[in-house]
């Protein structure tokens, strides 16, 4: 007895509830623009330079206290929140102290870490620093720069390729859903503040690239469908294409989550911003090749004439071949 | 029929077993490490029996290659420092003063006398007292410019300059400036690497980035501060004429001359021209040394030109006292005694052996011919490094677990096959990452569990349509053999889309970011070859033993 995640022979109509599907979709995106517009994001050292000191201790971290001895040394806005993580032992308590760029200077001095890592010494003696990074202005400038241009290159990338071996409809379809999968991650993590650095770039062209490689099996087999059944309506085409794809898509998405999940729970604090950005992006990504990318391309229709015959006429089985 | 050309099989097999066997050395990682350092060690001439021993650790027949770790999951020291180009700009201006007095000097009765103003620190601004003599002054400095020493530049003159009425104005050309940059970020590598390589750690990369940037990543650096402090020791040394010593810091000096504290004597304070006789640039050696009164001293030696200069120099100016200058401090001010020829000499000073011994090393590795401005810097504890590579590790063993039952659950005996592929994809990443010598992150790690859950997605898409090819029962052989036929276009769509994201990644990132872009890529690369040559070998090899009639996938 096999474990199927879907049942053979299925025939759901993925259009069925577009308005609630697409149209959910839509109001999800302009609500991840409002968010992000209001909220904005929690660009970390990477994008808005400052220094980052992570602390390991083994009494438990008390915020005020920590903060209390480093204001005095007037270094601006400064952040301190504790982590948490399974990892961890016992008697590990781990807290991040956020220090923003400091005027006139790019990355800090040695001396002002260690004013900060005294200060944080004489509150707790047990205290060390695993890690200090810090990132100045300029750089920090240039990486949005880069950043942006990654995301937005690869995604060009990809629209040309997808042209190339698909008809233009399909690349538009791609482009789409890749623009909503990167919405709703960007709106997800202006909602949640989650910390917003270099890594979630990293994360977000993987989702453009899992995302992507799902939509192109659907369009492939669809690619396929359209040349076998000649005059069946584009409609039903992409739904059976869909269908018939399901059970791969499911299966993937399915194999992919699970080494995910357990990043998630066992990886370590240092990579789960990253790893939840990339779980949920799966997930998003599945969903709008499902529902996303070929509504756009029902929408936009596609052009059938590939034998360059003349359009088909009614008798439906004179063009099925085997 | 199905069927794999024997030749193909050969080279199928080959190809795995290379590369697994590229990836063993990792399974072993201190022991091989131990292995290649000592080797690294015995080839530079050095034997011991306990570099012997660590040799002996690993069978030199195989491989020896491993995966780099990066800073993240080694722990080590990152910065990226920005080299301060303009600096060298300012030094070349100074350095070009005195010829142009001279030249101006020469025709006096033309010119009038020659004064310098004050300006901005990369342009020479000239007064003649006899303003109706700077077209031929103008004339004179002009004849100054040497044709720029670099490809691109040739052709083109090294100074610019312009007459406004009494004042000429000189700057670096263009092409002299892009030189220049070009020297000073390649002699600013080359002392960073001498510096980090004389502090003795292991690997350390120090590589160009950009226009005027050096990043360098030392694995093992305690923290960054360590690492500025290797690289920051500039030791800029100078030799230049004493003009007066005082006790006043704010004495009012001429545009010439500048006043510098005296390291062994404080509250004393030297006033000194500018413009030094020779520089550290010439020095060619250092080495401490004892004076005859038995005090530790260091002994250094110029290299021809500068020999020349300080010969000429101690000849016209017996009796007077010059300054050997380290960072903006007097070291000692000696009274030349008698001409130095030989470009040899000794510098005294109140040292101890060890700061004698200290300053030499500085001198030999040179002074950076620029200030360097820290714009990044990262620091990484080893604990939290090994803590991130044991996450990593049981994350990827209990995902792959989890693929792995989930594989056989669904597809029974071919999910087996796939999961052996997966093993054998696994091993591929690593024995490739091995090859080229690739540095592991902790996104890397990432990258991998990620391709763990990706990879199975090309046997899925095979398996799924075998299934469906086995409906329109043409049976079991034909079914697999459309299966891999109708399905590879898919894979190959679906892999190269993502081939591109990794790529542009890989091009963009840097650090973690490229690391991750490195194991992806690669994961990918290897998944569709495991997918598409393998499974289906193994697929083949069974079908051929068993001939099933029926197969169920």
């Amino acid at each position: 007895m096999r474990l199927r995640l879907v049942p053979d022979n299925t025939n759901i109509n993925f259009f069925g509830y577009a308005k609630v599907t697409f149209g959910g979709s839509v109001v999800l995106l302009v609500a991840s623009l409002v968010v992000y517009l209001f909220m904005g994001l929690n660009f970390g050292i990477d994008f808005k330079g400052g220094t980052t000191i992570r602390t390991d201790s083994t009494a438990a971290v008390d915020v005020a206290a920590y903060r209390a001895s480093v204001t005095p040394l007037g270094l601006g806005d400064v952040t301190i929140t504790e982590v948490f993580d399974p990892t961890f032992a016992d008697d590990q308590h781990v807290a991040m102290v956020r220090i923003q760029a400091q005027e006139g200077q790019e990355s800090v001095t040695s001396e002002t870490i260690a004013k900060i890592e005294a200060a944080l010494q004489a509150v707790d003696p047990s205290i060390t620093f695993p890690s200090v990074e810090s990132v100045g202005p300029k750089v920090s400038g240039e990486l949005i720069q880069k950043a942006v241009l990654a995301v937005t290159g690869a995604i060009a990338a990809i629209v040309i390729y997808i042209w190339l071996r698909f008809e233009w409809q399909f690349a538009l379809g791609a482009v789409v859903a890749l623009v909503h999968d990167v919405g709703l991650t960007i709106g997800l993590f202006s909602l949640l503040q989650i910390k917003f650095d270099l890594a979630i770039i990293a994360a977000l062209l993987t989702i453009v690239g899992y995302s992507i490689n799902d939509t192109v099996v659907v369009f492939d087999r669809a690619r396929e469908n359209l040349i076998k059944y000649k005059v069946m309506p584009l409609i039903d085409v992409l739904n059976h294409s869909a269908n018939e794809t399901l059970s791969r898509t499911l299966m993937t998405s399915g194999t992919t989550l699970i080494a995910l999940i357990a990043l998630l729970v066992l990886g370590g604090d240092v990579i789960r911003g990253f790893v939840f950005a990339i779980t949920w992006g799966i997930i998003v990504g599945t969903y709008s090749s499902i529902y996303i990318a070929k509504n756009v391309v029902l929408m936009l229709g596609v052009k059938r004439d590939w034998s360059k015959e003349k359009k088909p006429t009614g008798n439906q089985f004179m063009d099925i071949d085997a | 029929m199905l069927h794999i050309s024997p030749f193909r099989q050969v080279l199928i097999v080959l190809t795995c077993m290379v590369g697994l066997a590229l990836a063993v050395p990792n399974l072993f990682y201190d022991r091989v490490e131990h292995h290649n350092d000592a080797v690294a060690s015995i080839d530079n001439g050095l034997s011991n029996e306990a570099l012997e021993a660590d040799a002996a650790l690993w069978p030199s027949f195989l491989p020896s290659g491993l995966v780099n770790l990066g800073l993240d999951l080694r722990g080590g020291a990152h910065l990226l420092a920005e080299v301060q180009v303009a600096d060298v700009y300012a030094a070349t201006m100074e350095s070009m003063w005195p010829d142009v007095r001279d030249v101006l000097a020469a025709k006096r009765e033309d010119v009038g006398f020659v004064t310098r103003e004050e300006s901005e620190p990369d342009v020479l601004k000239v007064r003649i007292s006899k303003p109706e003599g700077a077209a031929q002054a103008l004339e004179l400095v002009r004849g100054l410019a040497r044709p720029v020493a670099s490809i691109t530049g040739a052709g083109a003159s090294n100074i610019v300059v312009s007459a406004e009425g009494p004042v000429l104005t000189i700057t670096l050309s263009e092409a002299e400036k892009a030189a220049t940059d070009e020297r000073t970020l390649q002699q600013a590598l080359e002392i960073i690497r001498r510096r980090i390589d004389a502090a003795g750690t292991r690997e350390p990369s120090i590589q160009r980035q950009g226009a005027d940037r050096i990043l360098i990543q030392v694995p093992g650096a305690k923290s960054a501060q360590e690492l500025k402090g290797w690289i920051g020791a500039t030791a800029q040394l100078t030799f230049q004429p004493v003009v007066s010593r005082t006790s006043d810091p704010d004495v009012v000096v001429a545009a010439t001359s500048e006043v510098l504290p005296s390291l062994d004597d404080p509250g004393a304070y030297y006033v000194l021209e500018k413009t030094p006789v020779v520089t550290g640039e010439e020095l060619v050696d250092a080495q401490p040394s004892f004076d005859q009164n038995g005090r530790p001293a260091v002994n250094f030696r110029f290299n021809p030109t500068g020999a020349r200069k300080f010969g000429d120099y101690t000849a016209e100016n017996i009796g007077a006292p010059f300054a050997i200058v380290l960072d903006d401090e007097v070291i000692s001010a000696p009274t030349i005694q008698s001409h130095i020829p030989g470009g040899s000499g000794i510098i005294t000073g109140s040292f101890t052996v060890e700061e004698s011994t200290n300053l030499a090393v500085l001198l030999r590795a040179g002074a950076l011919p620029a200030e360097l401005v820290f714009l990044e810097e990262r620091t990484i504890g080893p604990e939290l490094g090994q803590d991130s590579i044991d996450a990593g590790q049981l994350a990827a063993l209990v995902g792959m677990a989890a693929v792995v039952v989930f594989m056989i659950l669904s597809y029974g005996l071919f999910g087996l096959f796939a999961t052996i592929a997966l093993g054998i994809n696994v091993g591929l990443i690593f024995g490739a990452l091995s090859l080229i010598g690739a540095t592991l992150t902790l996104p890397g790690i990432a990258g991998i569990v990620l391709t763990i859950g990706m990879a199975v997605d090309a046997n899925v898409l095979v398996y799924e349509r075998i299934r469906e090819e086995l409906k329109t029962a043409k049976g079991p052989a034909r079914a697999i053999e459309l299966g891999y036929e109708r399905a590879l276009s898919a894979i190959l769509d679906a892999n190269i889309t993502t081939l591109i994201t990794a790529v542009i990644l890989w091009v963009v990132g840097s650090g973690p970011v490229r690391g991750f872009a490195t194991t992806l890529g690669l994961g990918i690369l290897t998944s569709v070859f495991t997918a598409i040559f393998v499974t289906r070998l193994l697929i083949v090899w069974w079908f051929q033993r068993r001939r099933p009639k029926t197969i169920e996938v």
